[in-house]
């Protein structure tokens, strides 16, 4: 076969997360306004002060743009046909497991996140979100033993009120974006985490995100606060069912290092991405930041991201106190129709700050992969630094690939080192595997895991294999 | 072992014919040597026989122990015991010498009921390996070609070429990119490798690679096809005289340009 004609037969392996399981819901309006506001707040049996924070949000929000800046192409969400609450109608306290319904149970243990501890992955303890709620909260006594709290940000609002008042928007302002403005307002849970002073955190915590319900929007809030001299490992993995119609996802990601503290947050996505030719997927539409507050901090992202019909998704870090560092590693893989535009900000505002970007965007089929950096150095960061490199592979003829980086300097000490490069895996590189005496699928997944290396040895060692494994299952067929 | 019958290769969905009925019998124990000048169809037959999806056999069959080969793909074939040592050997950034070779050697092992390893015993397994071509271990731990220089890349075909010991060893131009003493040290371990149950077939441009590995046939291929048959003394001859003298027989035999 010639090379276009085998790179262009696209097949694509079936997304085995695209069931859906069949829970009765609550009853809950459609579309928005500020009863439906006051209703989630209601529903969610919130104190005053979580009430006017939402209505200020919806307020700025209905005042706000929907942003087109970007490069991609769909249809916008339709927000008056959209359900901003879907909690499953036999959701009691969820103080055992056996409360939870067993039919959730059920799609968890499918989904390979068993919620019994016993069955668990060691030292992983899981917050597992369905739909709109957090439905279980695994090894919370463990962690409380640490100090660590680890629950559900609607737990959080009624049990640490002081925590969360403080924190919550301190990062990412209700009025940042249109996106995180509609967040703020509807934010339905999501999970909170609190590292003490001199913690470090004993367990990787996870929150499992699962889209059930076909109409519901997905509006996660998140929230970690790493105290002075504590760490914290945090990875969110994300499926959702195959539908037809698009499903929002719009979540909004909140962290705070204080002074010598350290977080890691990884982020495994794979929602589902729409079929070939473009019908139905998640649009990823998330707001993701993290502050260096305290001197000598340290914010790290690392995410996998290999759903979505349409990714737009920029985890940023605020490098806030002297000799703080961000990292951002990024594996973003589009195949069939997809199109994410993904990318970082570090903004430089401390003296001897350090910033690194490593980005891999890997393109197949007609897909749009863009990678989009901002890196802003203030007045008084001194001696800032900030490393960038951005990969893109293309796996075909009819993929794209872009790079976008934006870099703003206000201070001459600061130093900046930019690479970028685009290669395309050719027909010779898989034969090349194949007289080796690999399956053409195992060349493509070795080939695309040597390109991503970099990036996934930064993911906790838990969830390396696996990860390992979705890039292979990805592209799968993805060379005729 | 190999067996080639009026083989008629194009480039697929272009209509360019490149080999333009090629016949060969190659058997288990020899070693056969093809010349010829560039561009006459060397590298293509030994991408055809590894089954490179860019051409297309449109008439004519391969035979491997017997069996047409023509419908399977390169890693069956591979598996079957097939190896190609690459005139330009790909780059895999990233991918390190020893994770595709263990890899390699594993998926050919399943496939002919062989004993996979484990990292450790594959680490044993390769120690002579790395001694028959003397390369350096540091090499196994670099990113498969990426970044070697041209020799280094022919020496690391030969070193797979060892780890994997397959029956059929179609080398292409692997002299060419060795220093002196390399190129000995290479066709040295070529030789040990070679047995009774294998065959190698040597593509070159140089009488002086058959110094050190004596062929047991020499073919000459031009135009598309193979204009004459000898022994070793048909290296020296054309070592002598070029390909000129021999440019009538290719056209006698057929169209070629
Ligand atoms: N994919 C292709 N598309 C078009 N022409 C091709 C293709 N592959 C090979 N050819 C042509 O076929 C002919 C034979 O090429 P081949 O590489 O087999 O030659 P060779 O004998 O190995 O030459 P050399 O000694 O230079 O290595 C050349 O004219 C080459 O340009
Ligand atoms: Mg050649």
């Amino acid at each position: 076969m010639s090379e276009t004609k085998a790179l262009e037969s696209m097949i694509g392996e079936e997304y085995k997360y695209g069931f859906t399981t069949d829970v009765e819901y609550e009853d809950f309006p459609t579309g928005i306004n500020e009863d439906v506001v006051r209703l989630i707040s209601e529903k969610k049996n919130e104190p005053e002060w979580m009430t006017e924070f939402r209505l200020k949000a919806f307020r700025a929000w209905k005042e706000m743009e929907e942003p087109d800046w970007f490069n991609a192409t769909y249809e916008k969400p339709k927000f008056d046909k959209l359900q901003y609450y879907s909690a499953p109608k036999n959701k009691p306290k969820l103080d055992s497991l056996d409360d939870v319904d067993p039919k959730i149970r059920e799609t968890y243990e499918k989904l390979g996140i068993p919620l019994e501890e016993q069955k668990a992955l060691a030292g992983v303890a899981v917050d597992a979100v369905f739909d709109s709620v957090s439905i279980f909260t695994t090894f919370k006594e463990k962690l409380a033993e640490a100090g660590v709290i680890f629950c559900s940000i609607s737990e959080a609002i009624q049990n640490h009120p002081e925590l969360v008042k403080k924190y919550m928007g301190s990062v990412v302002p209700a009025r940042d974006n249109f996106y995180a403005a509609l967040n703020s307002a509807v934010f339905s849970d999501g999970s909170f985490c609190y590292v003490p002073k001199d913690t470090i955190c004993p367990m990787e915590l996870s929150t499992y995100f699962r889209i059930n319900n076909m109409n519901s929007g997905q509006f996660e809030r998140t929230l970690i606060i790493a105290e002075e001299n504590s760490h914290v490992s945090y990875l969110e993995g994300c499926t959702a069912p195959m539908y037809d119609e698009h499903q929002l996802h719009a979540a909004v990601v909140e962290l705070v290092a204080l002074e010598n503290a350290e977080i890691k947050y990884s982020t495994i996505q794979n929602w589902y991405s729409g079929d070939e030719d473009g019908k139905g997927g998640i649009y990823n539409f998330v707001t993701k930041r993290g502050a260096c507050r305290g001197d000598n901090s340290k914010i790290s992202w690392t995410q996998l991201e290999t759903g979505s019909a349409v990714t737009l998704k920029y985890p940023s870090v605020i490098l806030q106190g002297d000799n703080s560092v961000g990292e951002f590693y990024s594996v973003a893989v589009t195949n069939n129709r997809q199109q994410a535009d993904t990318g970082t900000k570090m903004i430089h505002l401390g003296k001897n700050t350090k910033s690194t970007i490593i980005s891999k965007g890997i393109s197949a089929g007609k897909s749009d992969n863009s990678y989009r950096g901002q890196v802003k150095f203030s007045k008084k960061a001194d001696n800032a630094r900030n490393y960038s490199q951005c990969d893109s592979m293309l796996i075909g003829q009819t993929c794209g690939a872009h790079t976008f980086p934006y870099i703003e300097s206000a201070n001459p000490t600061a130093k900046v080192e930019h690479e970028a490069t685009t290669s395309r895996v050719g027909e010779d590189q898989i034969f090349y595997l194949q007289q080796r005496g690999l399956s053409e699928d195992d060349a493509i997944s070795l080939i695309v895991n040597g390109f991503a290396k970099e990036v996934l040895k930064e993911l906790p060692m838990e969830f390396a294999v696996e990860a390992n494994k979705l890039l292979g299952i990805k592209l799968e067929g993805s060379v005729g | 072992m190999l067996e080639l019958k009026d083989l008629h290769v194009e480039v697929e969905g272009e209509g360019i014919e490149i080999l333009k009925g090629v016949n060969l019998k190659v058997k288990k124990g020899e070693i056969h040597a093809i010349m010829g000048p560039n561009g006459s169809g060397k590298s293509t037959l030994s991408k055809v026989v590894a089954g490179h999806p860019e051409y297309e056999v449109t008439k004519g069959d391969i035979l491997f122990e017997g069996e047409s080969i023509l419908e399977l793909d390169p890693d069956e074939r591979a598996h079957k015991g097939v190896f190609l040592a690459f005139q330009y050997p790909v780059e895999v950034p990233g991918v390190t010498n020893n994770t595709l070779l263990r890899e390699s050697y594993n998926t050919i092992a399943a496939s002919m009921g062989r004993e996979e390893l484990d990292p450790l015993e594959f680490e044993d397994y390769i120690k002579d390996k790395l001694d028959l071509v003397q390369m350096d271990p540091e090499f196994l731990n670099r990113s498969v070609n990426t970044g070697f220089s041209g020799g280094e890349k022919k020496r690391n075909e030969i070193f797979q070429m060892a780890v994997l010991q397959p029956k059929l060893s179609l080398l292409d131009e692997t002299d060419s990119g060795l220093d002196i003493d390399a190129l000995k040290i290479v066709s040295n371990g070529i030789n040990q490798l070679h047995g009774e149950d294998d065959a190698v077939v040597l593509i070159t441009h140089y009488q002086r690679l058959l110094n050190y590995i004596t062929p047991d046939y020499v073919h000459v291929m031009m135009g598309g096809k193979i204009v004459k048959s000898g022994e070793k003394e048909l290296a020296l001859e054309l070592e002598e005289k070029g390909y000129d003298w021999l440019e009538d027989l290719a056209t006698v035999n057929g169209e070629a340009k």
